[in-house]
Order: structure tokens, then C-alpha cells, then sequence
């Protein structure tokens, strides 16, 4: 693994600032179906031993190819899937091994934005409930009256009008559907968004005002961000730090800059180099 | 932006604007309808006897200088049951005549029917059987039972399914296993035998009221694998949707995940599988009712009244009107077929949670 080390010298003032977010030696394991009685012996390791930092206020992207397992990170990140050995800290409290009711404190600080804008909000619920559930698990003291304000301020936030609330998913665009994902991470009041290929399901013209928007919230709410994508030039464009993922395995870490500047490991070069130049 | 208009209002009107589905509503609002006033549209009990007009053809209706009338009859052969209409002689129908007392919904004490004639004399819109009962009252009467076998039957039978299923389909593990070999277990055995051999295990002697809760109970027992098997595949397909991943980030509870995100999710199809779901129950009922072990005499159901068309009289006589229950059931069943097959045209499309 050359070029594995997390943290880089770099001027940037974003190192002074807490680490929120430390990954440390992951691994995530899948069984392989198989077996009378399912047990089974092989595995698939989406995740080999993998290990980063973020900072508050800082965003690291996350890159490599289709099956290098950029979202299985992103998931283990935010507990979807559970790690199988290795070590996440946030705030420096192992996070791996909490479950349940225990996780929720830490499920108010780290959200997601999911990749397809179709399947993330459920199609029977309108935008307000949808918006609004966060608000209830976790700001229990809220009445309905002030939720649904709550909500129609998110949505203003994320650039949707106020009589979006009493209608359905259907009804609304992919990149529409994003902001109403984006209103519901913002719910929480987070400290930390996984953003897993938020626009690559998305028009350009709609990718470039998505990728707005994360910045401006990134700036008036100093939000940090794990940005896990497979296009090269956005993650250059919003990154701090960017990870090379490939087979599992970080291969390059370095400031964007300098990454894309002065690629170190031949994978890295190969990726840029697949950049497609308009 | 698609102008499709929320989809619980859009269902209902797209059945009701459909041939077909209205047709089934209209239908099985009539005959629910009439399975709630029985009592009040019945002219008789549904054990009222009269033993000196036993199958007594429909009376005819005819028209009278002092209104709707039906025509009086004289028993010409006792031995073959044949009845001769006695010329000239009518009974005026009263309209909201005092009759036997009841109670309407079971509640409230009433003693009004629909109709009726003079005491002496009886109106049988569809015939009297073996022993002298109207068979149109006893039609009525049937219909609360056999209508009402279905919906409780397919309420008892889709929670358990739901509830099973879904938790198989959501936490999958043992209990998924143990869930999914049950209903195997249950499917891999013939439907009628085990349901004869579930009759069988209890006692014979039973009240009319046990004897329709045990009916009820058992169809249920067995209907539930069904259903359990579709909800575990539903809920697998809906537990790999984002939205789920989505409310799992949120920090919602399992329970809540499954009440709220999978549950409307699940809910078009319950509504298909109910519909089409029915019929099993009026048929096992009256299946149980015909061979004599379900529904026990005096009661009425359109199941123990086909029993009595089973006599060799019946036949040779050609007592048509005994059959009725028959086409009732055949009425009721057709009419839920096409109200489940409406609806599911109508739902299918939408079925998709990923919209389109």
C-alpha cells in the first residue's frame, strides 16, 4: 500500500481544526451465498484495510472506479453496513461497536445524501413527513405546527419553494429530489455529510447547481463532507483531501491540488488520464 | 412535473370509473347492503317453518286494483309437492308491516319489515324448502354469514401474514427460516383435507356462534402462508430500497421503519390480495356448510341451504329455487374475482415504489 498515510503536510487551516471523523484500518466482509445451511466460508472484502480523516470544516473525496469500493466506505461510515475489523472514531468515541438507541446521538451528527434521487425518499409520504421525520427522532420536543416551519425553512434552504411540503416525490426532478434528500440530512443539524455520488445520477446543468449548493452550505453551516464519487473533476473542484480507491485499497492520499498536479501511484495516473478533456 | 393525483383517491376513482370495477363495487354493495338489513328486508325468520306448504314454487306477483298482490296457491299433489295458483285469488302486499321482532345491526329492537301479506298467507319470492322456509329470507339471512366469513377471515389471516412476512422479509435470520419452512409445511398439504381434518379435531357439538368462529379460525390458519410468502418477497425488495438505507441513517426504530416506510408501501397489494383473497373464504365456508360440518342447522348459509338441494327431490322435481344460493355464491365470488382484477390493473402500474 505506498502512499497510504491519511494526513498530509499541507497549509491548508482546515488542519487546525478537530478531527471529526478517523478510520482506521477497515475492513468490511460480505459472506458469499453458499451452503446448505448458509454457512459459509467466503468471503468478498469490498473494504481491505482502509484508513482516513476528516477534519471539521474539511471535505475529503473519496475516488476510484465501480467496485473499489467507494460506497461500502460510505456505508460503514454511517452504519449501514457493519465493519468487519478496524476502528471508526468520531470525536474520538469508537462508533464501530455502538448499536441501536446508543448510535443515535451519533446519527445527529453524521447524515447521508444518497446516489439515486429516485429511490431515496418514499414515494407514500409527502416531502414534508419525509423532511420531517429526522425532526421528530431527533428534536423530540418539536410540535407538529413547528416542525413543519422547521421544514419549509430546510427546503428554502435547499432552494425549493414552500408549497413543496404537502407533495409527493413523484412530482418533483432528480435534481429536485436531491435538495429534498439534502433538506433531510440538513434536518439533523449535522456535522458531517456522506455524500455518495450525490449528481452522478444527474443532468450537468443540474450536477453544477448541486455541487453549488453543497458548497454554499459547506460555507454558511462549515460542514464537513466524505465525498465519494467516480468523476474525477467535481471531486477536484470540492475537495481539500482526495483518496484514490482502488480494489479496496487506498492507493494515493493528497491535497486535490497537488493529487491532481503530481500524481504519485501509476493507478492515479491512469484515472486522471481517463478524464475526458471537453 | 406529472399530474397524477394522490394515490389513495386515485385508485378509488380510477375502479369506480372503470366498467368493471364498478360493476363488482355496485354489486358487492348491494349484496353487503342486503346482509346488513336482512332482518328488516326478510318477511320471515330465517326458522320460521310451515310444514303444510313445503317447497312451495316462487309466488307470482301480479298487479290488483288495490296494488302489488301475489297470487294464492292450492296444494294439488302433496306427494309430488305441486301447487296450482287458485284463479282469482290474490294477497295484497303490505308495505312496513309489524312482523316477527329483531334486532337491526343486533342493536336495536324493531319489529317492521319491508313487506309482507296477510298472516294466513305467506309470500315467497323464491320458493319454500323441505320444511316450509322462505328461501329468499333464508338467502338474506346466509348472506350475513358468508359475506361476513370473507372479510373477517381475510382480516385475520393478512395481519398474521403481514406481520409474519414481514418481519422474515425485514430481518431475514432464523426467523425468516422457521417463517418460510412453516408456510411450506402448510402449502405442501391439500387445502380441503386439512381443513377437514382441522374440523375434524374439534368436537362436533357446537353452537351456531363457535361453529362460525371456528370456521373463521381455521380458514385463516390456512390462508395465512400465503400471503406471509408475497409480503416476505415485498418487504426483501423494499428493505434494498435508498429510502430505507435513508430512515436507517435517520435513526428510526426497526418497528418504525416497518410501520411507516414499508407498511403504505405494502398496502396496494394487501388491497389486491383481500379482493382476490374472498372468495376462498366464502367457498371453504360453503364447502364446510354443504358436507355438513360447518354451519349447523337452524341457522342459515348458503352452504347448508345447497345441502338440502342435494335431495333426490330436488332434482326430480325440478325445485329450481333451491339452487339460488348457488348462483348467490357464484354472484358474490365473480364480483370480488373482478373487483381484485380491477384493482390490480389500476395498482399494478403504480406498484413500483421507484415512481414512474
Amino acid at each position: 500500500m505506498p502512499d497510504s498515510t491519511p494526513s498530509s503536510p499541507s497549509p491548508d487551516p482546515a488542519d487546525r481544526s478537530p478531527v471529526l471523523l478517523e478510520v482506521e484500518e477497515l475492513v468490511v466482509r460480505y459472506p458469499l451465498p453458499g451452503g446448505f445451511f448458509r454457512r459459509s466460508r467466503r468471503f468478498v472484502e469490498p473494504v481491505q484495510g482502509v484508513s482516513f480523516r476528516i477534519r471539521a470544516g474539511q471535505t475529503v473525496g473519496l475516488v476510484g472506479e465501480s467496485g473499489s469500493g467507494k460506497t461500502t466506505i460510505g456505508k460503514a461510515v454511517v452504519r449501514l453496513v457493519p465493519p468487519h475489523s478496524g476502528a471508526i472514531r468520531y470525536r474520538q468515541e469508537r462508533i464501530d461497536l455502538l448499536s441501536g438507541a446508543r448510535l443515535r446521538p451519533y446519527r445527529k451528527r453524521v447524515q447521508m445524501i444518497f446516489q439515486d434521487p429516485h429511490n431515496s425518499l418514499n414515494p407514500r409520504l409527502t416531502i414534508a413527513r419525509i423532511v420531517g421525520e429526522p425532526l421528530e427522532i431527533h428534536f423530540p420536543a418539536l410540535r407538529a405546527a413547528e416542525r413543519r416551519d422547521r421544514a419549509a425553512q430546510l427546503l428554502a434552504r435547499v432552494g425549493l419553494p414552500a408549497d413543496s411540503l404537502d407533495r409527493y416525490p413523484h412530482e418533483f426532478s432528480g435534481g429536485q429530489r436531491q435538495r429534498i434528500g439534502i433538506a433531510r440530512a440538513l434536518a439533523v443539524e449535522p456535522e458531517l455529510l456522506v455524500c455518495d455520488e450525490p449528481v452522478s445520477a444527474l443532468d450537468v446543468s443540474v450536477q453544477a447547481q448541486i455541487v453549488n449548493l453543497l458548497q454554499d452550505l459547506q460555507q454558511d453551516l462549515g460542514l464537513a463532507y466524505l465525498f465519494i464519487s467516480h468523476d474525477l473533476a467535481v471531486v477536484e473542484h470540492l475537495s481539500d483531501e482526495v483518496l484514490v480507491l482502488h480494489e479496496g485499497k487506498i492507493v494515493e492520499a493528497a491535497p486535490a491540488e497537488e493529487l491532481y498536479r503530481n500524481p504519485k501511484n501509476e493507478y492515479t495516473r491512469k484515472l486522471l488520464a481517463s478524464i475526458p478533456s471537453l | 412535473m406529472k399530474a397524477i393525483p394522490a394515490k389513495r383517491s386515485g385508485v378509488w376513482h380510477q375502479v369506480v370509473s372503470r366498467p368493471r370495477g364498478a360493476l363488482a363495487l355496485a354489486i358487492l354493495g348491494f349484496l353487503y347492503f342486503c346482509a346488513l338489513f336482512a332482518p328488516f328486508l326478510a318477511p320471515y325468520g330465517p326458522g320460521d317453518q310451515d310444514l303444510r306448504r313445503t317447497y312451495h314454487p316462487p309466488t307470482s306477483l301480479t298487479w290488483t286494483r288495490r296494488g302489488l298482490a301475489v297470487r294464492l296457491y292450492e296444494n294439488a299433489d302433496p306427494s309430488q309437492a305441486l301447487y296450482r295458483p287458485i284463479p282469482g285469488r290474490t294477497a295484497v302486499i303490505r308495505w312496513l308491516p309489524i312482523g316477527h321482532p329483531y334486532r337491526l345491526f343486533g342493536l336495536f329492537p324493531c319489529r317492521r319489515h319491508l313487506f309482507g301479506v296477510e298472516p294466513p298467507q305467506k309470500v315467497y319470492l323464491l320458493g319454500s324448502d323441505s320444511i316450509g322456509r322462505d328461501v329468499f329470507s333464508r338467502l338474506l339471512y346466509g348472506a350475513q354469514v358468508s359475506l361476513s366469513i370473507g372479510l373477517i377471515g381475510i382480516s385475520i389471516s393478512l395481519g398474521v401474514g403481514l406481520v409474519a412476512g414481514g418481519l422474515a422479509g425485514y430481518f431475514g435470520g432464523w426467523f425468516d427460516s422457521v417463517v418460510m419452512r412453516t408456510t411450506e409445511l402448510l402449502m405442501a398439504i391439500p387445502g380441503l383435507y386439512l381443513l377437514l381434518a382441522l374440523r375434524g379435531a374439534f368436537a362436533s357439538q357446537f353452537g351456531s356462534g363457535e361453529v362460525y368462529l371456528l370456521i373463521v379460525i381455521i380458514l385463516s390458519f390456512l390462508g395465512w402462508s400465503g400471503a406471509a410468502r408475497v409480503v416476505r418477497g415485498l418487504a426483501l425488495s423494499l428493505r434494498a430500497q435508498t429510502f430505507v438505507d435513508a430512515a436507517i441513517v435517520t435513526g428510526l426504530s426497526p418497528w418504525r421503519i416497518l410501520w411507516r416506510h414499508l407498511l403504505p408501501n405494502l398496502a396496494s397489494y394487501l388491497l389486491i390480495a383481500a379482493a382476490l383473497s374472498i372468495p376462498g373464504y366464502i367457498l371453504g365456508e360453503a364447502a364446510l356448510s354443504f358436507l355438513g360440518i360447518g354451519i349447523q342447522e337452524p341457522s342459515a348459509s348458503w352452504g347448508l341451504m345447497l345441502a338440502q338441494a342435494q335431495e333426490m327431490k330436488v332434482f326430480m322435481c325440478n325445485f329450481w329455487w333451491l339452487l339460488t344460493p348457488g348462483a348467490a355464491v357464484f354472484v358474490t365470488v365473480a364480483a370480488f374475482n373482478l373487483l381484485g382484477d380491477t384493482l390490480r390493473d389500476v395498482i399494478d402500474p403504480h406498484f413500483r415504489t421507484g415512481d414512474r
